[in-house]
C-alpha cells in the first residue's frame, strides 16, 4: 500500500513535470514572441521602435535562446520560488497570480461539492425510482443542465440574483473587502458571494455525475447481494443505501477528476462573464499578449489541480473498493 | 420411513394456490400460477423444474422480496411465527412486506440462501460485517458478541481461522468456502425454515457434495426444515423427503421422494427422469428430450401448460380444461397429480 502510494504520487510528479514542459512549449508555437507584440502594440500609439531596441529586450528576457535552454531557466528559476516576471503586468508572475490561484481551488472546491451533494441524493431516487414522475424530471433537467454553457447560466443568475435578492452579483467579494487583508470577516463574505460561481461552474458536471450515479446504482440494484441484504430482514432502503449505493460510488469517484478538469478548464469564460478574481480571466490575457512565463504558470498551476484532484480520488478509491487494495498490493 | 410420519406433522410452511405475477408493460408474465406445497421441520422439501418454471420466484414470494413489477396476486403462505414462546399461524401473503413482522421473519425465522455465492456477498464489505449484520438483526448481542457468534457460524459449517476469514472479502474466499459462509450467515438468527436456491449449481462436484452434506448434518443438529430448490434430480435423490415438480409456475406433481423416483405419474415428471443420464443406459443411444421448448411467457398454452410438449396429450381435454392438482386414486398414497390422465376435467372454463 506505501509502496504503491510513493509510486502513485511520483508518477504525479511526473504528470505535472510534462505539462509544464508540454505548457512551456505550446505557448512559443505561436510565430512572433512578446517583443513582436509589444512592438506592435506601441507602434499602434504612435512610438517608433528601432531594431536595436528591439533586440535590446530580446536579450533582456532571453528570447532568442533556444525553447529548451529558455524552458530550462524557467524550470531552474521555479526550483527557487520565482516564476519569472510577467512580461505584460512587468511585475513577477507570483505577484500578478497572488490570492487568483488559492481562490480558484476554493471555486473549483466549492463547485465540486455543490456538484456531489446534488447529484448524490438526486442519483440515487432516479436509479431507485426508475421511470417515476420524478426521474423524468430530473432527467429533463439535467439534460438542461448539460446543453446549457456555464457563462449564459452565469448571466442568468447574475441577472435573477440582482433582481430578486439584490444580491451583490459579479466577483467573490464586495469591494469594501477586495483589497482588504484576509479576515473571518472576509472569508465570510467570500462564502456569501460563492453560490453563483459554484452554481454556474458546476452545474453541467451535476447532471453528468447526477446520470452516472443513475446507471451505476441501477446495475448494482440488480446484483444478487441486494437481495441478500434483503433477506437477512433489512428494510429495502436500509439495504440499497449500505449496499449499492456504496459500490455505486466507486465510479462517482472516478469520475471527479473529469469533472476537476472540466470545472478548472471551463471557469475561464465563465470567470471573466462574472468577473471573478482567479486564474482564467488572466490565463486570456497572458494568451493574447504571449506572456509567456505568466501563461507557462497559470497553465502549469491549473494541471497541478487537476493532476493532485486525480491523486487524491485514486487515493479514495483505495480506501472505498478493497479490491482495488488487493491488485495494488499485487503490482 | 421416519420421514413419511414427521409429514404427518402440522406442517411449519403450508402454501397454498400461490400466484405471482410479473406486470412488465409488455404484459403479464405468470411466474407462479398456482402453486401448492407445504413442509414440516426436520423435513426437506425439493422444489425441482426446468430454469424460467417459478421455482426462485416462488421462493421470493415466501421471503416476500419479489422484485417490482412482480406481486403476489392470490394464495396463502401459511406461516407457523413464534412469538413470545407460542406459535402464530400468519399468512405471509398478507401481512406488509417491509412491516415488522415480516422483516422478523426474513432472515430470522425463514432464511435463505443462494445460487451465486461470489455475487451474493456484498463485494465492498468484508464478510465479518456482513454475517454481524444479520446477527444484529435479529438478536440484542452488542458488536464484540457478535462478533464472537459469527466466529462460531463460521466454524459451525466448517470455516478454519474463523477469526482471520472474519475480516476477508468475498473475493479472497473460494467458491466452496463462499458457500459455507452464506450458509453460516443465513444460520446466524437459528432459522426454522432454510430456502436453499441452487444452492450448488455453481460449484465443483467435490464441493457440491461438501456442501450438501454440511447442509444435512446442519438439518439434523438444529432441526430446520429445508426447501431445496434445484434442476439437478441427484441433488433431489440425496437430499430430499418429499419432492414438488413445477412447470410454468405450476405444481404438476407432488409426492414423496420414493413415488417420484420410481411411480412417476405425470408425462412431465416421467420425462424429467428419463432425461438423466444413468449407468445402466445402453450405451450409444441418444439420450431422450423433452421435445419443444418451454413457450414463451407472454404465449402460455391454454388448458394443460404442458399439453404442446406432452406425449400423451389428448385432444379436445388437455387444451381446453386446466388440470387441479388432485390425490391418486389408488391406494392411501399422498401423491398428488395434476393431469387428465388421472382426473376428469372439473373446471367449465374453456
Amino acid at each position: 500500500m506505501a509502496g504503491w502510494l510513493i509510486r502513485r504520487t511520483l508518477f504525479a510528479f511526473a504528470t505535472a513535470w510534462a505539462i509544464s514542459m508540454l505548457s512551456f512549449v505550446v505557448i512559443q508555437i505561436p510565430p512572433g514572441d512578446y517583443v513582436t507584440s509589444y512592438i506592435a502594440q506601441l507602434q499602434s500609439q504612435g512610438t517608433i521602435f528601432t531594431d536595436d531596441e528591439a533586440q535590446a529586450l530580446r536579450d533582456l528576457y532571453g528570447l532568442d535562446q533556444p525553447v529548451i535552454l529558455q524552458y530550462f531557466r524557467w524550470l531552474g528559476l521555479m526550483a527557487q520560488g520565482n516564476f519569472g516576471v510577467s512580461f505584460e503586468f512587468n511585475r513577477p508572475v507570483l505577484d500578478v497570480i497572488g490570492d487568483r490561484f488559492l481562490l480558484t481551488i476554493v471555486v473549483s472546491v466549492a463547485a465540486l461539492l455543490l456538484t456531489w451533494i446534488v447529484a448524490l441524493p438526486i442519483g440515487i431516487y432516479s436509479a431507485v425510482k426508475q421511470y417515476s414522475i420524478g426521474d423524468y424530471a430530473f432527467t429533463f433537467i439535467g439534460f438542461i443542465g448539460l446543453a446549457i454553457p456555464g457563462f449564459l447560466l452565469a448571466l442568468v443568475l447574475m441577472y435573477f440574483g440582482f433582481v430578486l435578492f439584490d444580491a451583490n452579483v459579479g466577483g467573490l467579494f464586495s469591494p469594501e473587502y477586495a483589497q482588504a487583508d484576509w479576515s473571518w470577516d472576509k472569508l465570510w463574505d467570500l462564502m456569501q458571494h460563492m453560490p453563483i460561481p459554484a452554481l454556474a461552474l458546476g452545474l453541467a458536471g451535476t447532471a453528468f455525475l447526477m446520470r452516472i450515479m443513475r446507471a451505476n446504482l441501477l446495475d448494482e440494484l440488480r446484483k444478487p447481494y441486494v437481495v441478500t441484504a434483503r433477506a437477512k430482514g433489512l428494510t429495502n432502503s436500509q439495504a440499497v443505501l449500505k449496499y449499492p449505493v456504496r459500490v455505486a460510488l466507486n465510479p462517482f469517484v472516478s469520475i471527479v477528476p473529469f469533472v476537476l478538469r472540466d470545472i478548472v478548464g471551463g471557469s475561464v469564460i465563465v470567470s471573466i462573464v462574472l468577473s471573478l478574481p482567479t486564474l482564467g480571466p488572466i490565463l486570456l490575457k497572458s494568451l493574447i499578449a504571449q506572456d509567456s512565463f505568466l501563461a507557462g504558470t497559470i497553465i502549469l498551476l491549473l494541471g497541478v489541480i487537476t493532476v493532485v484532484g486525480t491523486l487524491i480520488s485514486d487515493i479514495l478509491l483505495v480506501i472505498l473498493d478493497p479490491r482495488i487494495k488487493f491488485k495494488a498490493r499485487g503490482g | 420411513m421416519a420421514t413419511r410420519a414427521a409429514g404427518k406433522r402440522r406442517p411449519l410452511l403450508r402454501v397454498q394456490n400461490l400466484k405471482t405475477h410479473f406486470f412488465p408493460d409488455e404484459g403479464t408474465v405468470r411466474a407462479v400460477d398456482g402453486a401448492s406445497f407445504e413442509v414440516c421441520a426436520g423435513q426437506t422439501l425439493g422444489i425441482v423444474g426446468e430454469s424460467g418454471c417459478g421455482k426462485s420466484v416462488t421462493a421470493r414470494s415466501i421471503l416476500r422480496i419479489v422484485e417490482h413489477p412482480g406481486e403476489i396476486v392470490e394464495g396463502e403462505i401459511r406461516y407457523l411465527h413464534r412469538t413470545d414462546g407460542r406459535e402464530v399461524e400468519l399468512d405471509l401473503a398478507q401481512i406488509s412486506a417491509d412491516g415488522p413482522e415480516m422483516r422478523q421473519i426474513r432472515g430470522g425465522e425463514i432464511a435463505m440462501i443462494f445460487q451465486e455465492p461470489m455475487t451474493s456477498f456484498s463485494p465492498v464489505h468484508p464478510i465479518g460485517s456482513q454475517i454481524v449484520e444479520a446477527i444484529r438483526l435479529h438478536s440484542p448481542l452488542g458488536k464484540r458478541e457478535a462478533r464472537e457468534r459469527a466466529a462460531d457460524l463460521l466454524r459451525q459449517v466448517g470455516i478454519s481461522r474463523a477469526e482471520a476469514r472474519l475480516n476477508e472479502y468475498a473475493y479472497q474466499l473460494s467458491g466452496g468456502l463462499r458457500q459455507r459462509a452464506m450458509i453460516a450467515m443465513a444460520l446466524s438468527a437459528e432459522p426454522r425454515v432454510l430456502i436453499a436456491d441452487e444452492p450448488t449449481t455453481a460449484l465443483d462436484v467435490t464441493t457440491q457434495a461438501q456442501i450438501l452434506d454440511l447442509l444435512r448434518q446442519l438439518q439434523t443438529d438444529l432441526g430446520m426444515a429445508i426447501i431445496l430448490i434445484t434442476h439437478n434430480l441427484g441433488v433431489v435423490a440425496e437430499m430430499c423427503d418429499t419432492v414438488v415438480v413445477m412447470y410454468l409456475g405450476r405444481v404438476v406433481e407432488e409426492g414423496s421422494v420414493d413415488a417420484i423416483f420410481h411411480n412417476p405419474k405425470h408425462p412431465y415428471t416421467r420425462l424429467l427422469l428419463q432425461s438423466i443420464p444413468s449407468l445402466h443406459s445402453e450405451a450409444r443411444v441418444p439420450l431422450p428430450t423433452i421435445s419443444g421448448a418451454i413457450p414463451h411467457p407472454y404465449n402460455r398454452p391454454e388448458g394443460c401448460p404442458f399439453h404442446n410438449r406432452c406425449p400423451q396429450f389428448i385432444p379436445g381435454t388437455c387444451d381446453r380444461h386446466v388440470p387441479e392438482l388432485q390425490a391418486l386414486d389408488e391406494e392411501e398414497s399422498d401423491q398428488l397429480v395434476s393431469c387428465f390422465l388421472y382426473h376428469e376435467p372439473t373446471d367449465e372454463r374453456a
